[in-house]
């Protein structure tokens, strides 16, 4: 129900405004929703606001999971049977 | 200007003196050539036995001016283009203006100046016209209506008859540059980007084309309003063949992408003003390509995607995760949104 | 590596298609199994990346009333409009609601007649324009669910601070916990899993959802909006069927904490307080709308007018008889289902709240050519 986009926090204007950037395409923020931006940091941009910086440890270890669960999964969908419950 | 005043009054759409010193000084003066010259009803215009294509739109675009263009040249490109798409060499234009009284003369002077650059950019000229002006509020600030006539000589497309499963469906360029262009320059939304109109005469390009795959190209189609999924649509629509675009053959510059993501709008909706999409028989897909890369509004072109036997009359979209989606005509112009 | 941009990786068709055989592998050990994604944008997104086609066929995903301006009643449009013919009150809006339907009229059409109307990205972008013009008064019309509800509080809270007397909010925001209640105790509803908003819960936190599998024992997924984690979502939820342990994951984590985002919370709780709404298709809700609280009462845009007149307009608001729209946003009925869906109800002349935002479940059946 809300579009709001990762996009690349640029730098701090003032207290509670900002610059974001995605692909060249710049905007003034409102930061005022998250603490500690640092230049380079990738934020989730909705409406015009900050409404929260993306984990990067976060993403790393959900792809980390992924990539493991593809190493254990067969290719062709050959996957062994489960009981029902 | 012989009256000295700096925006368009209702006198200059009276008919009277003001009306032609507007004629005479601005539109006559930048246009000039031999058969608007006399200023007659109807221009006279010599053309050699064939057929002849014609056209008309009307041109409306805010902001008046925008990244890359302003609605001067696009008035001239629209129609030019959609001569050039049938494989007719423009040769002359009508140009009837509806102006907003208090539209300040500077404004429409760069954009006839506009117009007078893209024509001899073309090699077409504006033979014949008309002006009036309607009160302030009347409507907002100038639409341009422009009319074009063609001649048709071969090597001209085969037509939308011809084209069967295997044919290739190739673009000139990136698409939407256009629409978003537009977009990013409506002041309220305060997006900064550096997004250019790619509004373009494409009859060179095209001309090209022609000469380089005489009996290749069976359609040709020039994506404005609705864009790229409109004109795919158009297309497809109660035949007996389907189209299949590849997701991830489909061009748009990376500013686009992202201006249309944080807006949601859909760019394959987007207009553009200087592409073509052209339907080749395949054994011509290689060396169309070629061709429009080597031309300077071609540089990028590719190939998007293929006529298909079925689902027919559809257009099936492959997505990067090699699902399918699929591409209707839209409805309507988008809105940027934030849910 | 990460690709948190453009989130590259978790678009990698490599990772989709492992995802995908992994969840045809647990489907078949289930029976037909329905899950519900509630948020407008993941109906979207399931179409727009052609998601749809590639699951299993007995598995079946409908869509929940997470549409926040389809869920606006038309009253509030009537309101609006009304607020518009004021003179000098100039109506700021997102671009989303200026063609959806009031009784009689809507707000784009209320422009061409002269309506003052400014369509924005941010609720931000109200304070200048309020500040430029002091003898006009701009009302903000807030729609839209707890992604957005904390921007507009924002607004109010530095219309303050700054001293703008003359800018007021139409409050009409909705709340998604709320909705989820009514729509897990209507008995017609038979999901198994929940695809649980996505932007919503940065602001609300996944621990918000914790009655979903405590109280209705439904398991529900936290989900991103990229390929990768609509199908990680869907084999979350199939997982946890197969076990019958119903839980609440979180597959969106890189943006989404157990506890949300404090301070937009608590921006949220300064200005807002809960009350009852009503919800187009869905009827009266308890606490699942926002009112500004006593101490904002001046920018109340609805304290512009007289309270007879705003309650005989909220009486007075019809819909369009005949939608199937309430069963569609509760799930228990699908867009082609309904009689107008594509012959008398389409984008550009929408009857009912499903076709009236581009993600109305009608809207995103239309647009990609389902049931047509």
């Amino acid at each position: 129900m809300c579009l709001a986009v990762p996009m690349r926090f640029v730098e701090r204007r003032a207290d509670e405004v900002g610059i974001v950037e995605l692909s060249g395409v710049r905007r003034e923020v409102h930061l005022g929703f998250v603490e500690n931006l640092e230049p380079g940091d990738y934020v989730l941009v909705h409406a015009g606001f900050v409404i929260e910086k993306l984990d990067p440890e976060r993403a790393e270890a959900d792809l980390r999971l992924l990539n493991e669960l593809f190493d254990e999964t067969p290719r062709g969908g050959a996957l062994p049977r489960e009981p029902r419950d | 200007m012989s009256d000295g005043r700096r925006e368009i009054l209702l006198a200059h759409g009276g008919g009277g003196r003001m009306t032609h010193a507007l004629v005479r000084d601005l539109f006559l003066h930048a246009f000039d050539n031999p058969a608007l010259a006399p200023l007659e009803d109807a221009a006279r215009i010599d053309v050699t036995s064939g057929s002849i294509a014609f056209t008309t739109d009307s041109f409306v675009v805010s902001p008046v001016v925008f990244p890359g263009g302003d609605l001067g040249k696009l008035a001239v490109c629209g129609t030019v283009n959609d001569l050039a798409v049938c494989g007719a060499r423009p040769i002359a234009l009508s140009a009837g203006f509806l102006l907003e009284e208090g539209l300040p003369m500077p404004l429409l002077e760069s954009i006839v100046a506009s117009m007078r650059r893209t024509c001899e950019e073309v090699g077409v000229k504006i033979v014949t016209g008309d002006t009036k002006v309607v009160e302030r509020g009347g409507l907002d600030q100038i639409f341009i209506n422009t009319a074009g006539i063609g001649v048709l000589a071969p090597p001209l497309p085969s037509g939308a008859a011809t084209v069967r499963p295997g044919d290739c469906i190739l673009v000139s360029g990136p698409l939407a540059d256009h629409g978003m262009a537009v977009l990013s320059a409506r002041n309220e939304l305060r997006f900064d980007t550096t997004i250019e109109s790619d509004c373009a005469p494409l009859w060179d390009l095209i001309c090209a084309l022609l000469a380089a795959v005489p009996n290749g190209v069976r359609w040709m189609r020039d994506p404005t309003r609705g864009g790229f999924g409109t004109v795919l649509n158009e297309l497809a629509a109660g035949r007996d063949f389907g189209i299949e675009i590849e997701e991830a053959a489909v061009p748009f510059r990376p500013e686009v992408r992202a201006l249309s993501e944080i807006l949601g709008i859909d760019p394959l909706y987007v207009a553009c003003e200087g592409r073509v999409v052209v339907v080749v028989e395949p054994g011509s897909a290689e060396l169309a390509l070629a061709t429009m890369r080597s031309h300077p509004l071609g540089r990028e072109a590719t190939q998007t995607g293929r006529i298909v036997c079925d689902p027919a009359g559809r257009v099936v979209l492959r997505t990067r995760i090699g699902g399918t989606r699929i591409v209707e005509v839209p409805s309507g112009e988008q809105l940027p949104r934030i849910c | 590596m990460i690709g948190l941009d453009a989130g590259a990786a978790f678009n990698d068709p490599a990772l989709c298609a492992m995802l995908r055989d992994r969840i045809d592998a647990v489907a078949r050990t289930l029976p037909r199994i329905t899950l519900m994604e509630v948020c407008g944008t993941h109906t979207d997104a399931f179409f727009r990346f052609g998601v749809r086609g590639l699951l299993p066929q007995n598995l079946r995903v409908i869509s929940g009333p997470g549409c926040p301006v389809c869920v606006t009643p038309t009253a509030t449009i009537d309101l609006a409009i009304r607020l518009a013919a004021e003179r000098d009150v100039h109506i700021v809006t997102f671009g989303d609601m200026i063609r959806v339907p009031g009784s009689n009229s809507s707000l784009e059409r209320e422009r061409a007649r002269g309506a003052r109307l400014d369509v924005v990205y941010s609720p931000i972008d109200a304070i200048p324009l309020a500040r430029a013009e002091p003898q006009k008064t701009f009302v903000f019309l807030g729609v839209g669910f707890e992604t957005t509800a904390p921007t507009v509080a924002m607004m109010i809270e530095r219309a303050e601070r700054e001293g703008i007397p003359n800018l007021r909010v139409l409050a009409a925001h909705k709340l998604v916990p709320p909705a989820l209640h009514a729509l897990l105790s209507n008995p017609a509803l038979r999901v198994d899993g929940l695809i649980l908003p996505g932007h919503v819960s940065v602001i609300l936190g996944s621990d918000a959802y914790r009655f979903v599998a405590e109280r209705y024992r439904i398991p529900g997924t936290v989900c991103g909006f990229e390929p990768v984690d609509l199908l990680r979502g869907v084999l979350d939820l199939l997982e946890m069927r197969a076990s019958g342990v119903p839980r609440i994951t979180n597959a969106y984590a890189r943006a989404v904490s157990p506890e949300g985002n404090r301070r937009a919370l608590a921006v949220l709780d300064a200005v807002f307080e809960p009350e009852d709404a009503v919800w187009r298709g869905l009827g009266m809700i308890p606490a699942s709308g926002l009112a500004l609280r006593p101490h904002l009462h001046h920018r109340d845009a609805l304290a512009l007018l007289d309270p007879g007149e705003v309650d005989r307009i909220t009486r007075e608001a019809r819909d369009e008889e005949g939608c199937l729209c309430g069963e569609i946003l509760c799930g228990t009925a699908l867009p082609p289902d309904c009689p107008l869906f594509g012959a008398v109800c389409t984008p550009e002349s929408p009857v009912g709240p499903c076709m009236v935002s581009s993600e109305g479940t009608c809207a995103a059946y239309f647009k990609y050519g389902e049931g047509r």
